[in-house]
């Protein structure tokens, strides 16, 4: 665990969005904005996989995403961090019976914290950031 | 020798939140033509909601997306109020048409920022979304969150403005109003965005109408469509307003469409709230069953028409429903704005209808690689008719 301690000082995440309705993403894009400012805490969005920490994913993974999921997880450097944030990227939420549904996150990669909500306020995502670089 | 080259945009890339999948066909800096593939956000609603009942069902619909998370249960239930011809209390009408325009407010916002934001211009997309952020609050306030509100339910809506919260609503409109000004006036001004956007992406009166486009697409080039005034619904018909147009059809002008439209919103949220003084009484109307039948409904969402059939077959779930969102129409606008500009201003074209592909998404189309067929269009046209034929024949009705 003692060579994780270099994350906890800025942990630089990465949005993955497979299957959504959008909101999620969008309460994550407003953790940016100057009310959340989610860069006080060193959290940085970052628009390559393969510069970031971790994942912030969104959505109950559609089967025509699986396939990309998958890829951007491999190319991810480790150690992998994968934020589930929503209800969907959660459990399913909603879509959990649906045809085209594969989800939820942890059943196709390991997820290491959960942000429930429908959408979670940015709030709860930030705390659930936070709280995985404390448990670090 | 085929010089063309093609430049892939996603499914997974910085500029955009959803995964969707552009293909550029490049002659050196020029784009000749473009190819979208989507389908990456299908999550089969139209399937999911045969197994819910028509109250749940308008929880279903606000989560086809959640930008427009308030368009989709309007149009939703105004198609299962047309099917169970139901009239809704006026007080409803009102609380419906704020709840719309406030969402109106929040999504012009959240896409002048993003427009900002594909073009570089970030200081623009932080200034402007710390302005949105008061109109999320007010919906915090009135309908217990910031995003997917659940006011509506077939027959009226769930909660009511109440009396004390209209100060509240008044005074956060005023602060919005102060600042779209500003901000408004900062973007027709700026000349960094005036030689960014202007005469770029242009989509022709002509071109508009042959592509169906809808909503502030549409109005851009000067075609003045609105559902809000050629088929009104919830209190639109009862307020007084006017729709934005624009004649020169470039990206600047839909920027002008959207934030001259806010201060449109303001004026018909201003008016229903005085109206809401006065108009006391229910805010639901009573169903007590949904017969058999079909019904149609619309609402002008931000980004343009959305469009609800419903058909029930008496029992408490729908048998079909069918969603057609803005986007679904205006996307292949593209065709005729991106050809022909510089790949450096082909995000900001792709950006200018607003797209909203979870609202969009239609049919799975499944990998070659999986060794799955994907479906082409004459495979999709003979299972819809076959789905008709089947619902047909259990309604024991011989046409659709
Ligand atoms: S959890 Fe809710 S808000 Fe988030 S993507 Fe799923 S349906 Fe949308």
């Amino acid at each position: 665990m003692n060579k994780l301690w270099a994350l906890k000082k800025s942990i630089w995440v990465y949005h993955l969005c497979s299957g959504s309705c959008n909101n999620c993403d969008i309460e994550i894009l407003d953790c940016l904005t100057p009310k959340f400012d989610l860069e006080r805490f060193g959290i940085l969005l970052v628009g390559s996989i393969r510069h970031a920490d971790a994942i912030l994913a969104t959505g109950s993974i559609s089967r025509k995403a699986l396939p990309r999921i998958k890829r951007v997880y491999e190319q991810m450097p480790q150690p992998k961090l994968v934020i589930a944030v929503g209800g969907c990227a959660c459990s399913g939420g909603i879509f959990k019976n649906a045809y085209n549904i594969v989800g939820p996150f942890d059943k196709i990669v390991p997820v290491t914290a959960y942000v429930p909500g429908c959408p979670p306020k940015p709030e709860a995502i930030i705390d659930g950031v936070v709280k995985v670089i404390n448990s670090l | 020798m085929n010089r063309k080259t093609i430049i892939p945009i996603g499914p997974y890339h910085p500029l955009q939140e959803e995964p969707e999948f552009f293909e550029l066909e490049m002659e050196g800096e020029k784009v000749i033509d473009i190819n979208v593939h989507i389908g990456y956000n299908h999550r089969s609603i139209e399937k999911i909601a045969e197994s819910k009942t028509f109250d749940q069902m308008v929880f279903l619909v606000e989560r086809i997306c959640g930008i427009c998370s308030t368009s989709h249960p309007i149009a939703n239930c105004n198609a299962v109020e047309d099917l169970a011809r139901i009239e809704i209390p006026e007080r409803a009408r009102y609380i419906r048409s704020i709840v719309g325009e406030l969402e109106r407010l929040h999504s012009h916002l959240l896409w002048a920022g993003l427009a900002g934001h594909f073009i570089g211009y970030n200081t623009l997309w932080m200034w402007i979304w710390k302005y949105r952020e008061p109109i999320l609050e007010i919906f915090e306030a009135v309908t217990g969150n910031r995003n997917h509100y659940a006011m509506m339910i077939p027959g009226g809506v769930r909660r009511d403005i109440k009396e004390e919260d209209i100060p509240f609503l008044s005074k956060g409109l005023d602060e919005a109003e102060r600042k779209i000004d500003m901000v408004t006036k900062a973007v027709l001004d700026d000349p960094v965005l005036a030689a960014r956007l202007k005469g770029v992406g242009i989509l022709s009166r002509e071109d508009a109408i042959n592509y169906c486009a809808v909503g502030p697409t549409a109005r851009a080039s000067g075609i003045p469509i609105d559902v809000r005034r050629d088929d009104p619904y919830a209190a639109y018909d009862l307020v007084d307003w006017k729709i934005i147009t624009q004649e020169e059809g470039d990206v600047f002008a839909k920027v002008v469409v959207r934030l001259l439209e806010c201060f449109e919103s303001i004026k018909i949220i201003r008016q229903c709230l005085k109206m809401l003084r006065t108009v006391k009484g229910e805010i639901a109307a009573k169903v007590k069953e949904i017969p058999p039948g079909e019904g149609i409904g619309h609402h002008e969402a931000p980004r343009g028409e959305v469009f609800h059939y419903v058909r029930s077959d008496g029992s408490n779930m729908p048998v079909r429903l069918k969603v057609r969102a803005p986007t679904y129409v205006n996307l292949p606008t593209c065709k005729a704005t991106v050809p022909g500009e510089s790949v450096a201003d082909a995000a900001i074209i792709l950006a200018a209808i607003d797209p909203c592909y979870c609202c969009t998404e239609r049919i799975v189309t499944i990998n070659k690689r999986t060794g799955q067929r994907e479906l082409n269009g004459q495979d999709l046209l003979r299972l819809s008719r076959k789905k008709t034929e089947k619902i047909c024949k259990n309604m024991g009705r011989r046409n659709v």
